[in-house]
């Protein structure tokens, strides 16, 4: 695995670490002045500003943290709720896998270093080439990013409530908006619009029918779906190409 | 709803996946099957929740002024708009939608 490689012998330490720091105050702040946007829409989801604020402490996910506010906001039960603010949070784990060989944390810092791990700390951690500047660009980005997204979502949600009938300011779109931003970059390929496609329809065709909190669900398996479908498609095709190309050595044989 | 329970849910969830991938060895979720799924999952909750929050009101499909907020975000984003551009032109745009609309 390239995470396990020795850093290049061209890389500076000190230059490394700088680019650390750097990056890791940009991204935290950038990306943690957002929480702004979060106290917003949990305001107009009806959430309490002690609720908004310890999603914020607790979650600390931004997506799974929308996906929440936006459940509670259409009603049905707590377990459908979580579960697909849970399900958004699952690739969490799998930058954990990333970023533990990188860090090399003690066991005992393992549970305080778990809150942090989430997208910006990754993409910032994995840019760096030392074990130094690694853990510097992960406490620097998790830090900066946890007390922005706090600060901000308090003086969201309290200038939301200030302001009263959130729905006429707009404000309902800031979630859809939220969701949408997050996942027009992940659109890069056939199969991610695909499934992206397949999980709008579903959403759209079972909300009539289902209770509140389940249409999301249902549609979380346009994932496994698109990607049996394509698998079998991909498999298909390199049968089809491997009897071509025996039917081409048995053609060339026989001339 | 019990918005509590909901919330702790979710903050149990959540945080037991994150220690997860930092505590158990490397390789242990590594299959190619695995890692895809976990790409592509994102992606259809993702858009799922676009679409549910901006063309339903409550249980029914509705089209209001949140599909022109979404739209002129659609276009913030084509733009590469920052992030929090992306999201006050869907605010703004709303805004100016009911605003017209009475």
């Amino acid at each position: 695995m390239a995470t396990d490689a020795p850093p290049p012998p061209t890389a500076d330490p000190a230059s490394e670490d700088r680019a650390a720091l750097r990056d890791g105050l940009g991204v935290g702040v950038a990306v943690g002045i957002s929480g702004f946007a979060f106290g917003v829409t949990a305001a107009g989801s009806g959430l309490s500003a002690a609720q908004a604020c310890a999603m914020s402490l607790l979650i600390f996910t931004g997506a799974s943290q929308f996906a929440l506010a936006g459940a509670v906001a259409a009603g049905g039960g707590p377990f459908a709720a979580a579960a697909g603010a849970f399900f958004l949070g699952v690739r969490n784990a799998l930058y954990g896998l990333r970023l533990a060989p990188m860090l090399r944390l003690p066991r005992a810092l393992r549970p305080l270093a778990a809150q942090w791990v989430i997208d910006e700390t990754t993409v910032v951690t994995i840019a760096r080439s030392t074990r130094r500047a690694q853990r510097i660009a992960f406490v620097v980005t998790g830090l900066t990013l946890y007390v922005c997204w706090n600060v901000t979502t308090l003086v969201g949600v309290l200038g939301a409530e200030a302001i009263g009938d959130t729905a006429a300011w707009g404000l309902d779109a800031a979630g859809p908006a939220v969701f949408l931003a997050l996942v027009g970059p992940m659109l890069t390929g056939t199969v991610e619009r695909a499934t992206a496609a397949v999980a709008v329809v579903l959403v759209l065709g079972t909300l009539p029918v289902l209770p509140a909190g389940t249409p999301v669900l249902v549609a979380a398996l346009a994932a496994p779906l698109v990607l049996a479908l394509h698998g079998r498609r991909t498999r298909g095709r390199a049968r089809d190409d491997a009897a071509e190309r025996a039917d081409a050595r048995r053609a060339e044989g026989g001339a | 709803m019990n918005t509590w329970l909901a919330i702790g849910l979710t903050f149990a969830g959540c945080y037991a996946v994150k220690l997860l991938g930092l505590s158990v060895p490397a390789g242990a979720l590594e299959r190619p099957l695995v890692r895809r799924l976990a790409a592509l999952l994102p992606v259809a909750l993702l858009a799922a929740l676009t679409a549910q929050q901006t063309f339903a009101d409550g249980t029914s499909p509705a089209l209001d002024a949140r599909a022109a907020g979404l739209a002129a975000a659609g276009a913030a984003l084509l733009l590469r708009a920052p992030f929090l551009v992306v999201v006050a032109a869907a605010v703004v745009v709303t805004a100016a939608a009911r605003a017209v609309a009475g």
